[in-house]
C-alpha cells in the first residue's frame, strides 16, 4: 500500500507528444471497413427496392416510376445491411461520417434518362417476348391433343434414346 | 433515534452515466434505504420485433446498447439460429469470441475510467480512456464501427478478420496490456483509491446467490459463475477459469473486472492462434418456427434473449433481459446501511448500463 503510486505516470503524461490528433488541421484516418456513410452508383441501379425493404431505420426510399434513390442521412444507421442486400452491388459504405445539420435533409439520387429509357425499352423487348411465348404456348395447348405423340418422342431424342412412339 | 427524511438521487447526477433515480431513505448520514426507479430512457425495442424482418432485426437489437451493443447482437442471432437448426462454421465462432472478448475490454477500460472519475481521479480516468481508443480502433479496422459492430447475421458473421488485421490485433493488445500494468498498480496499491473501496458495500456470497446478481457483481462476491463456461460459440475451445474475488466488497468488484481485462486479452490470443480456416457464414433458408432462449456472459454478466417465432417473417416476441435488471436487486442490498458519500460509488460498481435495461 502506497500513496501517489500514479504520481510517476501522472508526470510522465506532462511531457508525453499528445496521444489525441489535432484534428480540423490534420485530416481524420479511417480504416478501410469503417462505416461511415452510404455511396451509390446510380447508373447501376435498376429501382429494385430490395435496399428500401431492408433498411432497419427507413431512411431509403426508392421510386420505380421516377427512378430516383432517396436516402435520408439522418435516419440512416450506417449498418450495411443495403449494401449486403443489393443484387447490383451499387451501394457502398465509404468512411467518412455524416456531417452534423440544424435540419433533416434527404440526399436524392436520379437515373440518368438514359437509363431509364434503355430500361423501359428492355422491359418493352421482354413483354413483347413474354407475350410471344406465351401466344406459343397457347397455341400449343390448342394443337397438344393431336401432337402428343410427337411431342412424346422429342423428349424421348432429348433424352439420348432412340425415337420410340409407345405402342409400336 | 435519529430522524428519518427521503434525498432523491437521480435520475441526473454528476457521477451518472445514465438515468437511474433512487430514493434514499436516510438516518443521519447513512442509508437506511433505496427504492430504484427506472423508466427514463424507454424506447421501445423488444416491440420493434413485430414489424421489423427478423433478419435486420439483428441491426436493431445490438443497437439497443453502445457498449454491449456486439453481445446483444450475438445473443440475439444464438436464439434465432437454435430456432433455425443453423450450425455456424467454426470460423465464424471464433471470430465471434475476438469480438465479444474485444468489446468486454472496452466496456470494462470504460468502467475503470468512469470509475475513477467516481473517486475523483480525473487522471487516472483519462489514462483508462486512453487505452480503451486502442481497442475502440481495433473494432472500427475489423468491424467498421467505433461501437456498433453490424458484423452477425443469421448463419455467421458477415465480416472476415484478414491475417494483417489479425497480426495488428496482436500488436495492439502487447501496447494495451502494457499500459493497463500502471492503471492496475493504482487502482489495487493506492493508499487513497483503497480507502475508497476496501469494506465498502459487502454483499456476502449468499445475498448474491440469493437476489441472483450476475457477472462481475456477483463473481466478485465469491460467485464463481460465468456463463461462458458452460462453452457457447468458440469458448470450449479456449481454456478459461472464472475469475471471483472473496470479499464482496466494492475493490474486489474493481479487481475482478481489471483481472477480466487480462482474460480477454489472453482469451483473444488463444482465439487467434486457434482459429481455423474456412466459410464464416452459411446461406440460411426459411422462416424460424419456435421459441428459444438464449444466454450469453455480456461484460456486466449474463443476458438472456428470448425469442419466439410461428414462420412467419416477422417475429411473435422478442424479450431481452439485461444482467443490469438483475444486479439492481443487489445494489438495493449493497445501498443498505452505506454512507451517503459512498452511495455514487455503489451504484457505479454493478457497472449500471440503464438504457440496455429498459431497451
Amino acid at each position: 500500500m502506497a500513496i501517489l503510486r500514479y504520481a510517476g505516470e501522472a508526470l510522465k503524461n506532462l511531457f508525453r507528444k499528445p496521444v489525441t490528433r489535432n484534428y480540423p488541421a490534420e485530416p481524420a484516418v479511417y480504416p478501410d471497413r469503417s462505416r461511415g456513410h452510404i455511396e451509390i452508383d446510380i447508373d447501376k441501379c435498376i429501382s429494385c427496392g430490395i435496399c428500401q425493404m431492408s433498411c432497419p431505420s427507413d431512411a431509403i426510399k426508392v421510386d420505380r416510376k421516377e427512378g430516383t434513390w432517396d436516402i435520408n442521412r439522418f435516419d440512416c444507421v450506417a449498418c450495411g445491411y443495403c449494401v449486403l442486400k443489393c443484387p447490383k452491388k451499387c451501394l457502398t459504405m465509404v468512411p467518412g461520417y455524416q456531417e452534423p445539420g440544424p435540419e433533416k435533409y434527404d440526399d436524392l439520387h436520379h437515373r440518368s434518362a438514359e437509363a431509364m429509357a434503355a430500361e423501359a425499352e428492355k422491359k418493352k423487348q421482354a413483354a413483347l417476348k413474354a407475350a410471344a411465348a406465351k401466344k406459343a404456348l397457347a397455341a400449343k395447348e390448342a394443337k397438344a391433343p393431336e401432337t402428343a405423340k410427337p411431342v412424346a418422342a422429342e423428349n424421348a431424342d432429348g433424352a439420348g434414346k432412340p425415337a420410340e412412339t409407345p405402342g409400336k | 433515534m435519529a430522524k428519518r427524511s427521503v434525498i432523491p438521487f437521480g435520475p441526473q447526477h454528476p457521477v451518472l452515466p445514465e438515468p437511474i433515480h433512487l430514493d434514499l431513505v436516510i438516518e443521519d448520514e447513512k442509508v437506511v434505504e433505496a427504492v430504484p426507479n427506472i423508466g427514463f430512457v424507454h424506447r421501445g425495442l423488444e416491440s420493434l420485433a413485430d414489424k421489423r424482418d427478423f433478419n435486420k432485426m439483428v441491426y436493431v437489437i445490438e443497437r439497443t446498447c453502445g457498449i454491449c451493443s456486439f453481445g446483444h447482437g450475438l445473443g440475439y442471432v444464438e436464439s434465432v439460429e437454435h430456432i433455425m437448426n443453423v450450425e455456424v462454421p467454426d470460423r465464424a465462432k471464433f471470430l465471434r469470441v475476438i469480438w465479444a472478448e474485444l468489446g468486454r475490454m472496452h466496456s470494462h477500460m470504460l468502467w475503470m475510467g468512469l470509475m475513477a472519475d467516481a473517486f475523483g481521479f480525473e487522471n487516472l480516468f483519462y489514462a483508462c480512456w486512453r487505452v480503451r481508443e486502442k481497442i475502440l480502433d481495433l473494432h472500427e479496422l475489423t468491424a467498421g464501427g467505433r461501437l456498433i459492430f453490424s458484423v452477425n447475421q443469421i448463419g455467421g458473421v458477415n465480416k472476415d478478420i484478414t491475417p494483417e488485421m489479425m497480426q495488428q490485433i496482436l500488436k495492439s493488445l502487447d501496447e494495451i496490456e502494457e499500459e493497463v500494468k500502471p492503471l492496475e498498480k493504482a487502482f489495487v496499491n493506492d493508499y487513497s483509491v483503497q480507502s475508497r473501496l476496501k469494506g465498502v458495500g459487502v454483499l456476502t456470497k449468499q445475498q448474491a446467490h440469493d437476489l441472483g446478481c450476475c457477472g462481475p457483481f456477483a463473481k466478485a462476491s465469491g460467485m464463481s459463475f460465468d456463463y461462458r463456461m458452460t462453452g457457447y460459440e468458440a469458448y470450449k475451445y479456449l481454456d478459461m477459469e472464472p475469475i471471483t474475488g472473496t470479499n464482496g466488497d466494492s475493490f474486489d468488484r474493481c479487481t475482478v473486472r481489471i483481472k477480466e481485462v487480462y482474460q480477454s486479452i489472453d482469451l483473444i490470443r488463444q482465439a487467434i492462434s486457434k482459429i481455423p480456416e474456412g466459410d464464416i457464414n452459411v446461406p440460411v433458408k426459411g422462416m424460424p418456427n419456435g421459441e428459444y432462449m438464449a444466454r450469453i456472459e455480456q461484460p456486466r454478466g449474463e443476458a438472456i434473449y428470448y425469442t419466439k417465432a410461428s414462420g412467419k417473417k416477422y417475429l411473435d416476441r422478442f424479450r431481452l433481459r439485461t444482467p443490469t435488471f438483475a444486479n439492481l436487486a443487489g445494489l438495493t442490498e449493497t445501498l443498505k446501511g452505506a454512507d451517503l458519500a459512498d452511495v455514487p460509488i455503489l451504484i457505479l460498481t454493478i457497472d449500471p448500463c440503464i438504457s440496455c435495461t429498459e431497451r
